[in-house]
């Protein structure tokens, strides 16, 4: 026989992770959203200091005898009616929406979780009983009682976080449900039990981190509903409060005077619809890299 | 002149990891009525090889690199998909592995089964229900009526594969193309599909090509067979002359391994090593690695399919250089 | 089938209870009351609309009363509107906002539909890659950015429509593309999604393996098991696109249940609210059965149970 060993290099294995960082390093939209994310994330809660010593004005800072103005050299994105500088109220905007929107995503995440992993993990009638209440759920309109909550209750941040989250829970239980049973059946938990661990260290070490990835996409891809529906109450009147803005308030203060002064309607509109590509382009890529199903080559 | 002639047919696959070459210059030829069988273990392209000649080897990742598939004076590689649309199902058919997955779940069989006519003749569809009632009957199936109206989640996967060949054949095609129809069945429904196979080739005098892993049941159904390795065809021959003059390591090795053919209480023999990595350019022979015959110019030298004895080729260099006996 | 459908129909009269239920406490014990803002009566007179409106009643009292009210379909009166029935308020206003949301969705699926079907067939050429970044877009740009947008490009500097108002059919065109870009943009994701999958199934190979064109393939095999996720998001997305109109509503002034209910909620409009609340609430849960039971009868393996 021929001596081939020679011939073979030994193969590095890739671990799991490894491989789905890998994959969504090509992926160049994935990239880029991650980019713009994390750039405006840094920007909007540097903001204080960005409003101070940069652009030299703060985001409630009005000038009424200035009034509204167009782009120039001093005010760089221009002014609203109230001779407020827009840019800083985009960037202070652009704190809260990020953070309605991660504290909403935390909420509903939580929720979902443990609600999914409950049912999936025991199964049987229990399963069928919580899963039953989240089909009637998810068929009522909950933007309804969201809207419901915010008139009557006021305009609190925090019920507004609950609210938010409160809408989006029952997608992720139903995913995390699924993934957990998923799991459950599949040979490798067979094995693990075969081999007598225990089902502590069972659902440690081999279920949860396949419950990782979908939980990871599904938050990145719940971030820009939150910021749309955050955005979709102010435009009501129902989300944040003056004198705080998020970008649903500067756009529907943008709305009304858009004929004259279309810059407020512009910028912001703009910045949100990016981060909202960016965060689903992430979403889109952390789904292609994370899920072995997609993979098919 | 023979019905399907394969000339030096390269397909490959463009993966993220490298460019998987499954079939390296493979020919071979197909007589009007005859039977071939290409055997060979996963990976040998054997597979793939019939998928290049019916144009369904999906393009994006892979690509056929080139030669001929003569079929009636036209090169099936080379023409449109169109025209390709106008000799599957009718002059060329194929059967696949699973019938379970190779059926629409969404549609009922009846629908099914008359599709191949509505494609290609010009019938109505009662007619067209006719003949598929008949179909359904030459194939073995009873109460054709109540069959056609039914799902196919609701046969059994002997039935499934019956209903796949009857619409294989409901267009009386030249040529069959057989695909691994028994490994996903049961051992003893693998007869009777066997059976039904060898029945309607008589009826119709088509030929048909047998794909298989396994050499028991090719050479229990074939003229002739083909052996394949690494994407190339290591050896040529009619059924009797394979068995009983191989000329390759490769085919002895196979038959060695058939477990009923071992002595019993004996540990049974298996080919030493690993099919390659297709990735890999495998120089010379790709079967030299494992190959207890192997010599210093084996893994250097080209190799290509030659004929040793009539109607034999072989493609071990020893043998074609030494007559080395196997 | 018929069980199935009889015991999702009574599963809906308590999810139906509770949300009048929970609507109903939830309004009483919010504070404000209908009358807050009218500054010019004097608190006697507030008392006595009040109690003519039964409002000075035990609040457990006051819950009976509507719920026997509603039982008989009865929806009261509007404080808002004096006069004028909940019943009469909604009967006038719903027909609007249903046109509006069948235009939406028709824009919806058409355009959405399309772009899958063409995106899933030219997988990763332009044809998929422009409609799905135009999709993406469409994701991204909420209804009342869009809307002005389109107020602003196609009405005012284009001149070629109106920019509010309900009254001539090209009046619907603008509101409709409004309200229908979102959708489309997320079954056409969900189409190609889907069709893709099935796209890869081994019965697709079958099918080119008897000869079949790419159209008989497409239309035949793989878009009945192609669109049940854009089905399966029917529902919700009928939710959503009644929801979706209340901004659609006010940016372009048509005069649907959605403006009504916004309003009556800041208004503290108790029966209006109530009314709102269950009519869309109702309307929903039985689309959404009407889109399960399609659901189960597109699959064959699940009919027949």
């Amino acid at each position: 026989m021929i001596d081939t060993s020679s011939m073979a290099k030994t193969e590095r294995g890739a671990s799991f992770w490894q491989d789905a960082w890998h994959r969504l390093w090509k992926n160049k939209l994935a990239i880029f959203g991650l980019a713009v994310v994390t750039i405006l994330a840094v920007l909007s809660f540097a903001s204080p200091l960005i409003c101070r010593y940069i652009i030299g004005f703060s985001y409630d800072q009005q000038n009424l005898a200035l009034g509204p103005v167009a782009p120039n050299h001093t005010h760089w994105l221009g002014t609203d009616p109230l001779g407020r500088d827009l840019l800083a109220r985009l960037l202070y905007g652009g704190r809260v929406s990020l953070m309605v929107g991660l504290c909403a995503t935390v909420v509903s995440l939580t929720i979902g979780v443990i609600y999914g992993a409950i049912a999936g993990f025991i199964g049987g009638k229990l399963d069928m009983f919580m899963m039953r209440a989240v089909d009637i759920l998810y068929a009522l309109p909950f933007t309804i009682f969201v809207i419901l909550l915010m008139v009557f209750f006021g305009q609190n941040i925090i019920l507004l976080f609950v609210a938010i989250g409160a809408v989006q829970w029952l997608t992720m239980a139903r995913i995390v449900r699924g993934q957990v049973m998923a799991v459950k059946r599949q040979e490798f938990v067979e094995a693990a039990h075969a081999l007598g661990l225990r089902r502590t260290r069972i659902i440690f070490r081999h279920i949860v981190p396949n419950l990782l990835g979908p939980i990871i996409v599904y938050a990145t891809l719940t971030v820009p509903e939150v910021i749309l529906l955050e955005s979709f109450l102010s435009f009501l009147g129902l989300g944040v409060q003056p004198p705080h803005s998020s970008w649903g308030v500067l756009i529907k203060e943008g709305a009304e005077v858009m004929e004259e002064y279309p810059w407020l309607l512009m910028y912001p509109g703009v910045m949100m619809a990016l981060t909202l590509f960016s965060l689903n382009f992430l979403g889109d890529g952390l789904r292609d890299a994370l899920d072995v199903r997609g993979s098919k080559d | 002149m023979a019905l399907l002639t394969v000339e030096n047919l390269c397909t490959s696959f463009h993966t993220r990891n490298g460019v998987a070459r499954a079939v390296r210059d493979v020919s071979f030829q197909l007589e009007r009525g005859e039977t071939l069988g290409i055997v060979g273990e996963s990976g040998s392209g054997k597979s793939v090889t019939c998928y290049s000649i019916m144009g369904l080897v999906p393009q994006p990742p892979g690509r056929i690199e080139g030669g001929r598939a003569l079929f009636d004076g036209v090169d099936l590689l080379a023409i449109s998909n169109q025209e390709l649309n106008r000799i599957r199902g009718r002059r060329i058919s194929m059967i696949f592995q699973d019938p379970m997955t190779s059926l629409n779940p969404f549609l009922r069989v009846g629908e099914q089964l008359i599709e191949p006519l509505l494609i290609h003749e010009k019938i109505t569809c009662r007619a067209a229900t006719t003949r598929a009632l008949a179909m359904l009957n030459e194939v073995g199936l009873a109460e054709a009526e109540h069959r056609l109206n039914m799902y196919p989640h609701e046969f059994s996967g002997g039935m499934r594969q019956r209903v796949m060949i009857a619409m294989a054949l409901i267009t009386k095609p030249d040529i069959l193309i057989a695909d691994e129809p028994t490994t996903a069945l049961d051992v003893t429904v693998q007869a009777q599909i066997l059976e039904l196979i060898r029945k309607m080739q008589i009826e119709l005098g088509m030929a048909v090509i047998l794909v298989s892993h396994d050499l028991g049941i090719v050479s229990g159904f074939c003229n002739r067979v083909m052996v394949m390795y690494a994407g190339r065809v290591m050896e040529s021959a009619t059924t009797e002359d394979l068995f009983y003059d191989t000329k390759h390591p490769y085919t002895r090795g196979l038959q060695k391994s058939i477990p009923a053919l071992q002595p019993k209480g004996e540990e049974l023999y298996t080919i030493p090593g690993m099919p390659p990595d297709l990735l890999r350019p495998l120089p010379g022979c790709p079967f030299a690695e494992r190959c207890s015959h192997a010599v210093e110019y084996c893994v250097k030298e080209e190799i290509t399919l030659v004929e040793v004895a009539p109607q034999h080729g072989s493609a071990c260099l020893r043998v074609q250089k030494e007559n080395l006996s196997v | 089938m018929f069980r199935y459908i009889t015991r999702r129909f009574l599963e809906t009269i308590p999810v139906l209870w509770i949300i009048a239920t929970v609507t109903f406490f939830m309004m009483r014990l919010a504070p404000g009351g209908p009358f807050d803002a009218e500054k010019q009566i004097s608190p006697e007179v507030r008392a006595r609309m009040e109690a003519h409106y039964g409002l000075d009643k035990p609040l457990f009292e006051q819950y009976l009363t509507q719920m026997k009210h509603l039982l008989h379909g009865d929806l009261g009166p509007s404080f808002k509107y004096p006069g004028r029935t909940v019943n009469e308020i909604i009967a006038d206003a719903f027909p609007v906002s249903l046109e509006l949301g069948f235009e939406a969705l028709a824009v919806a699926l058409v355009f959405g539909l399309a772009a899958g079907m063409v995106a899933s067939l030219k997988q990763n050429s332009a044809w998929d890659h422009v409609p799905m970044s135009l999709a993406m877009a469409g994701l991204c740009v909420p209804t009342f950015v869009m809307g002005p947008l389109l107020i602003s490009a196609f009405a005012l500097h284009l001149d070629w429509f109106n920019a509010a108002g309900w009254y001539f059919p090209r009046d619907r065109v603008l509101p409709a593309l409004t309200l229908g870009a979102y959708y489309a943009a997320y079954i056409a994701r969900l189409a190609r999604g889907g069709l893709l999958e099935i796209l890869n199934q081994d019965f697709i190979r079958t099918a080119r393996a008897k000869g079949a064109s790419m159209r008989r393939i497409l239309f035949k095999h793989a878009l009945r098991g192609g669109i049940l996720p854009v089905i399966s998001f029917l529902g919700p997305a009928v939710a959503g696109l009644l929801t979706g109109s209340f901004v659609v509503e006010t940016i372009f002034g048509v005069p649907g249940l959605g403006r009504y209910f916004v309003t009556a909620a800041f208004n503290r409009d108790y029966f209006m609210v109530m009314g709102s609340v269950l009519f869309y609430a109702g309307f929903v849960v039985a689309l959404n059965l009407a889109v399960d039971v399609l659901l189960v009868w597109m699959n064959p393996k699940l009919r027949f149970e």
